[in-house]
C-alpha cells in the first residue's frame, strides 16, 4: 500500500519488517532518523524479537554486528560518512569472514572540509572493502533493495551495504509501498547461519592464514560475488512475483536502446538526469541514462548489453579520486574499452545538480568540446579568490 | 558458594592441591578438564599469557558447565593458538580485530539474548595493548551498558606479539622495544601509564578481580565468581612473559609472586566500584628482588645500580600497599578465605 513517508521511516519499516534481531547504531547526519525509527520500534515491543544496541562509536556498531552475526542473529546496522570510515577496519573483517550483514549508507561527504551533505566519497572509498554495494535511486528502490539485501547476504554468506542518498532520499517524503510483512516473510526465510559460535560444535573464526591459503581465501571471496550478480537477477524476479512491483537488481537502462551517448550515474540523480534525457530527446538528441544499482559487483556484463552500441559515455561522478579522476568511469573504462569516455564530476559535498547543467555538458559531448574530466559548475570566481589568498 | 581455599607456602600447589577434598581441587587437577586451550600452540617457553588463558577458560568452561563462547583481540595468545589451519581452541572462538574484542563479545551476548539462549555465557579476551589501548574505548562501552560479557585482560605490559613494544600498562622504567635503556631517564617514562581495574570499577559494573598465574587456584576461583554475576565484568591478570621481559623461562610463575609481594602489583577484588578483598601479602619484598631477574630492569643495576630510580619504584609499591592495605588486610576485610569458618 502506497503512503506519503520520509525515506528514512521507509527504510526503517522495511528493515523491521526483515525481522533484524539485533541493530546496533551510532548517530551521524543524515543516518539519524533510520536508527531512531528503528530503536522506537524496539522499544515499544512492535519489533519483537529484537535488540537495540546504543554503542559507543561505528567501530563498536560494526563489531557489535560482526560480533552478532557470529553468534547466529540477523543483524543490521547504518551509518554514513566520517562513520564509515570510522568503521572502515571491522567493514574488511566483516567480508573476510563472511558475515551477511546488512548495514545502510545515507551517502554523504567526507571531511575536511566537514560537510554533512551528500556524495558519494564515503561509499567509494570502502569500494574494496568486500561489501557488496547496491545503490538506490528512489526511495521505493531504497526500501525494497533492503529486503533483496538481507536475501542476498545470507544466502551467499557476505555483507550489503545500501546505499541512499543523505538528505534527498533519507530525508525526502514520497509514496513509497513499504513491503509487507506477509510478503517479506515469504520472501526471506529466518537466518540460517553457514557457521556458528555454538558450545555443542565448537569451532574457530577468524584464525590466521599465512601466505599458504591467503590468496585462494580471496579468490574464493570474488567468485563468491560474481556468484552475486546471477543471484540477484533472480532474486529481482522473485522479488517482483512476491511484491508484485519491478526492482532492477544490477542495471536499469532509460531510453538507451539506440543512443549515441549513454550517462552512466549511481543514486539519486538519476532521477534528473531522465528529465534532462526527455529534454535533450525531444530536442531530437540520441542520449540514454544508465543507472547502476550493482557497484559492487560490478555488472560488467549487464552494463554492455544495456548501453548497446552507444559509441560515448559520460560518466557523472558524485565522488572522485584526486590525482586520478572518476572512480566509476575507471570501472566502466575497463568493461566498455572501445568507447569514448568522459568523466564529469557533479554534486559534490551537496550541491544541487541542475537540468540545466547537465543539458550544457552534454551538449558539449555531442559538440565535441567536453573535456575528458569536467567539474560541473566549477566557481571559477572562487578559484580565483583561493589563487589570492596570500602565502 | 564453598570458601576459596588459599596457599601460603612458597612451593608447588600441586602438593596442596593433592591434600584437599576432591570438590575444592583446581580444575586442572580434574583429568575430565575441558583442555580448552589445548596443546599443540606456538606461545615461547614459559609463557605466561598461555598459563593464565588455559587455567581461566577450563575455570570458565567449569563454572558454565561447557555452556561458553569466547572472542579474542588480536595479539600473541590469538597468534599462537590459530596458525592456519590448526587451531588449539576446544570452546567456540571468535578473532575478529585488535581493538574491537569487547564490542564483538557484545555483539554475541545480545545476539544469544535475541535468541533466547541466555544459557551460554560469553567471554572476551585480549592482552593489554588489545584492553587498555586501542580497546578501551569498546571496553567502556561495554561495561557502561552492563552487556553480559566477562573481558580477561592477559596484562603482559606490552605488545609483545609485535615484537615488545610499550603499551600503557607497561610500567615506569622497564625497557621496551620504544622505551629503550637509552639517555638520561633509560626505559618507560615515570607518571604515565593506567590502572584499567581501577577504571572499571569506575563504571561500577557488578564485578572486577586482578589475579596473577602466581595463584593459580585464586584465578581459577575469582572467574568462577565472575561468572556467578551477571552483566560486565573484568579480570585483570598479569602474565609475565619470558621473552619481553627477559626472564628464565621457568622463573615465570615465580616473577609473578614476586609483582604481588613486592606490592607492584596489587591483588584484589570489587564489586560495584568497591573494593571487597585484597591478597594479603605475606612475605614482604623489596622491588628490587622483582627487577634484579628481569633483562627490562637491567639499565638499573648495570652498569651501576641506579637507586634513584629504584626508590621511585619502590614508592609506587609501597603507595599500593598502603592504598589497598596490602599488608592490613585481614584487619579490614577479615580473616582470608578458606581460614576459619
Ligand atoms: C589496528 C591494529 N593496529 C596494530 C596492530 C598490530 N598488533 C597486533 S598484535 C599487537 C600487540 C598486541 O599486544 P597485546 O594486546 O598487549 O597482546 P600481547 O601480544 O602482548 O599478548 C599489535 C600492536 C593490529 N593488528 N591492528
Ligand atoms: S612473546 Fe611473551 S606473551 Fe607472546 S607467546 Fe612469547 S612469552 Fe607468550
Ligand atoms: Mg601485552
Amino acid at each position: 500500500m502506497l503512503s506519503q513517508i520520509e525515506g528514512s521511516r521507509a527504510v526503517a519499516e522495511t528493515v523491521a519488517r526483515c525481522r533484524p534481531q539485533v541493530i546496533c547504531a551510532y548517530p551521524i547526519s543524515p543516518q539519524t532518523h533510520i536508527v531512531e525509527a528503528l530503536s522506537a520500534l524496539v522499544k515499544s515491543g512492535r519489533l519483537a524479537g529484537c535488540e537495540f544496541v546504543n554503542v559507543e562509536s561505528e567501530f563498536a556498531a560494526m563489531s557489535v554486528a560482526i560480533g552478532a552475526s557470529a553468534a547466529g542473529a540477523r543483524a543490521y546496522t547504518a551509518t554514513a560518512s566520517q562513520g564509515l570510515l570510522y568503521m572502515a577496519e571491522a567493514l574488511y573483517n566483516a567480508s573476510g569472514l563472511g558475515l551477511p550483514i546488512v548495514m545502510t549508507v545515507a551517502n554523504r561527504a567526507i571531511g575536511a572540509p566537514i560537510n554533512i551533505w551528500n556524495d558519494h566519497s564515503d561509499a567509494m572509498s570502502q569500494r574494496d572493502s568486500g561489501w557488496i554495494q547496491l545503490y538506490a535511486e528512489d526511495n521505493q528502490a531504497a526500501a525494497d533493495l533492503h529486503v533483496l539485501a538481507f536475501r542476498l547476504a545470507e544466502e551467499l554468506s557476505t555483507p550489503v551495504m545500501v546505499c541512499m542518498d543523505g538528505f534527498v532520499l533519507t530525508h525526502a517524503v514520497e509514496a513509497v509501498d513499504v513491503p509487507g510483512q506477509a510478503a517479506a516473510d515469504r520472501f526471506l526465510p529466518p537466518f540460517q547461519p553457514r557457521q556458528v559460535l555454538d558450545p555443542d560444535a565448537p569451532v574457530t573464526i577468524g584464525a590466521m592464514v599465512g601466505p599458504e591459503a591467503f590468496t585462494e581465501v580471496r579468490y574464493l571471496a570474488h567468485v563468491n560475488q560474481l556468484a552475486a550478480l546471477a543471484r540477484m537477477s533472480e532474486l529481482a524476479r522473485e522479488f517482483t512475483a512476491t511484491f508484485d512491483r519491478p526492482l532492477a537488481p544490477l542495471v536499469s537502462p532509460y531510453r538507451c536502446a539506440d543512443a549515441e551517448t549513454v550517462v552512466v550515474a549511481l543514486g539519486s540523480v538519476l532521477g534528473t538526469l531522465k528529465d534532462t534525457v526527455d529534454d535533450l530527446r525531444a530536442a531530437g538528441v540520441p542520449v540514454g541514462v544508465l543507472g547502476l544499482t550493482a557497484f559492487r559487483p560490478f555488472p560488467v556484463e549487464a552494463i554492455r548489453a544495456a548501453i548497446g552500441p552507444a559509441r560515448r559515455v559520460v560518466v557523472l561522478e558524485r565522488a572522485f579520486a584526486a590525482g586520478v579522476g572518476g572512480i566509476v568511469a575507471a570501472d566502466l573504462a575497463g568493461a566498455l574499452p572501445d568507447r569514448e569516455m568522459h568523466t564529469v564530476v557533479a554534486g559534490l559535498g551537496g550541491r544541487p545538480v541542475t537540468r540545466d547543467s547537465l543539458r550544457e555538458a552534454l551538449a558539449a559531448a555531442f559538440s565535441g568540446k567536453l573535456a575528458p574530466l569536467t567539474f560541473l559548475d566549477l566557481d571559477e570566481r572562487l578559484l580565483r579568490a583561493a589563487e589570492e589568498v596570500p602565502s | 558458594m564453598s570458601e576459596r581455599v588459599r596457599f601460603f607456602q612458597t612451593g608447588s600447589f600441586a602438593v596442596g592441591n593433592r591434600l584437599l577434598p576432591l570438590d575444592a581441587r583446581t580444575v586442572q587437577s580434574d583429568p575430565s578438564r575441558s583442555n580448552s586451550l589445548t596443546s599443540g600452540h606456538r606461545a615461547c617457553r614459559g609463557c605466561g599469557e598461555a598459563l593464565g588463558a588455559r587455567y581461566v577458560l577450563d575455570a570458565a568452561m567449569r563454572a558454565t558447565g561447557g555452556r561458553l563462547v569466547t572472542v579474542n583481540a588480536t595479539g600473541c595468545l590469538e597468534v599462537f593458538s590459530t596458525p592456519y589451519p590448526e587451531t588449539s581452541w576446544r570452546v567456540p572462538w571468535l578473532h575478529s580485530l585488535f581493538g574491537n574484542a569487547p564490542a564483538v563479545a557484545s555483539g554475541v551476548a545480545t545476539a544469544l539474548k535475541a535468541r533466547g539462549r541466555t544459557d551460554i555465557r560469553v567471554l572476551g579476551q585480549g592482552g593489554d595493548g588489545g584492553t587498555v589501548d586501542i580497546g578501551f574505548g569498546c571496553l567502556s562501552g561495554m561495561f557502561e551498558r552492563g552487556d553480559d560479557v566477562l573481558f580477561v585482560c592477559y596484562d603482559n605490559q606490552g605488545y609483545m606479539n609485535t615484537g615488545v613494544q610499550r603499551s600503557g600498562a607497561t610500567p615506569p622504567a622497564a625497557r621496551t622495544s620504544t622505551t629503550q635503556a637509552v639517555g638520561p631517564e633509560p626505559g618507560n617514562v615515570f607518571g604515565q601509564g593506567k590502572s584499567a581495574p581501577l577504571i572499571a570499577m569506575a563504571h561500577e559494573i557488578p564485578y572486577v578481580a586482578t589475579a596473577t598465574i602466581a595463584d593459580l587456584h585464586d584465578l581459577e576461583s575469582k572467574v568462577e565468581r565472575a561468572m556467578g554475576f551477571h552483566g560486565a565484568r573484568y579480570l585483570h591478570v598479569l602474565v609475565p612473559c619470558p621473552l619481553g621481559w627477559g626472564g628464565d623461562a621457568a622463573q615465570t610463575v615465580r616473577i609473578a609472586r614476586l609483582a604481588v609481594e613486592s606490592g607492584l602489583f596489587p591483588v584484589f577484588e570489587a564489586e560495584r566500584g568497591e573494593v571487597t578483598a585484597v591478597s594479603p601479602i605475606r612475605h614482604r619484598v623489596p622491588v628490587e628482588e622483582y627487577l634484579r631477574p628481569q633483562a627490562r630492569f637491567r639499565h638499573l643495576f648495570e652498569p651501576e645500580r641506579r637507586a634513584d630510580v629504584i626508590d621511585r619504584l619502590q614508592a609506587g609499591a609501597d603507595r599500593n600497599i598502603e592504598r589497598f592495605g596490602l599488608l592490613r588486610a585481614e584487619e579490614r576485610f577479615g580473616p582470608p578465605l578458606g581460614e576459619g569458618s
